[in-house]
């Protein structure tokens, strides 16, 4: 494990101010915020290295609860502890129970208003390149290592979820499953030696 | 009592919805529509159109509405804190088990099976928020394609690879592009 950043208030700050402002900006599913939180703190402020940021996805992924918030509470503890899990929850947090809350008020006229709904519909298309933006790099990664094991669990794993529709709890067990069986391998081959 | 409750039941909610956003979606409608009553079936098809369309989480966006239309801005508070704390619970234990054995031999070699899963999953995850962005809730077929989309798409993912851009700059300037060529093709969204 990499040493801990010390939570100065700066840091906290700073992290607080990067959920917000990720939280804000992300509309879907967990996974775009996944990716966005790459871009910001494995790319941009190096808090976090890649594979870890995968692993913290694979635990935010499988357990209960919505994957933002449980990815803010792992990057949370990851860079500041107990206080970091409290600043980065509440970053993640506020700005929808503060959006809806006011839409609450006005959503018929919220609802219909076209320029909203164009302007919503545009953002999506930049929200898919983001995405596989960020797959591009994340993939060609795993291709690079030239593991015939890793890039059959990826396209498995691809067409499980993308064709098959099947539970993505499911796929991640499978693949737990598969490393279990690989870790045997590995033994039995050891105690032969 | 209505506060103890809603706390109780977001904690359902969140303690059930392995998975993220859709599968919370059914748990939330028999608590909060079948079980309690605090919304209607025609309010909760609203609550879901708004959560797709704002940041946030389902579950998250659902405690804070049914919270307020119950029990004020209170009733939010209590509600999002119950959909949260089984999260808070079983993730701070896992964190802590995976910094803890992190580097051991056994962790590493099933983490090292997980990781390109995960890359799957998002890629999966991109490609459907592609095809919707593409060709709306209907099949995939050439005369159906939304060409704003398309550009917007093409444009954002080749400055995003070739220019490294911003991903939210990115991003709002999509919004603004889909709004700018909606109005001058008049497109009724």
């Amino acid at each position: 494990m990499k040493k801990s950043l010390r939570p100065t208030a700066k840091t906290l700050w700073q992290l607080f101010l990067s959920t917000l402002y990720i939280s804000a900006f992300t509309f879907g599913g967990g996974f775009v915020i996944v990716t966005f939180m790459k871009k910001k703190f494995v790319d941009e402020l190096h808090w976090i290295d890649e594979d870890e940021m995968l692993d913290l996805t694979a635990i935010a992924q499988s357990s209960p609860g919505s994957i933002a918030v449980n990815a803010a509470i792992l990057v949370g503890w990851r860079v500041g502890g107990a206080a970091g899990i409290v600043i980065a929850v509440l970053g993640t947090l506020l700005p929808p129970m503060l959006i809806l809350s006011i839409i609450s008020f006005f959503y018929a006229a919220f609802a219909s208003n076209r320029y909203v709904a164009l302007t919503l519909r545009g953002m999506q298309a930049g929200v898919a390149a983001v995405i596989l933006d960020v797959v591009c790099g994340l993939g060609s990664k795993v291709v690079k290592e030239h593991s015939a094991l890793s890039i059959a669990l990826m396209l498995c794993a691809f067409a499980a979820t993308f064709f098959f529709k099947i539970n993505v709890v499911f796929i991640l067990l499978a693949a737990a499953l598969v490393g279990a069986v690989k870790l045997l391998v590995i033994r039995l081959k050891e105690v032969r030696a | 009592m209505t506060l103890l409750h809603l706390l109780w039941s977001f904690f359902q909610i969140g303690l059930f919805s392995i998975g993220g956003g859709y599968a919370a979606m059914p748990l939330i409608q028999s608590q909060v529509v079948d079980q309690y009553g605090w919304l209607t079936m025609r309010e909760f098809t609203d609550l879901i159109t708004i959560a797709e369309m704002t940041p946030g989480p389902i579950a998250v966006n659902s405690a804070t509405f049914v919270g307020i239309r119950i029990a004020g801005f209170p009733g939010a508070l209590i509600a999002t804190l119950g959909c949260i704390l089984p999260s808070l619970i079983v993730v701070t234990i896992l964190a802590h088990v995976y910094y803890k054995y992190k580097g051991a031999k056994a962790l590493d070699t099933v983490l090292a099976c997980l990781r390109p899963v995960v890359v799957a999953l998002i890629a999966a995850a991109g490609l459907n928020i592609l095809r919707h962005v593409l060709f709306g809730d209907g099949a995939p077929a050439l005369s159906s394609i939304d060409w704003i989309g398309a550009v917007l798409f093409a444009g954002a993912f080749f400055a995003l690879r070739k220019f490294k851009t911003n991903p939210i700059l990115t991003m709002a300037l999509c919004g603004a592009g889909g709004l700018i060529a909606g109005l001058i093709f008049r497109i009724t969204p």
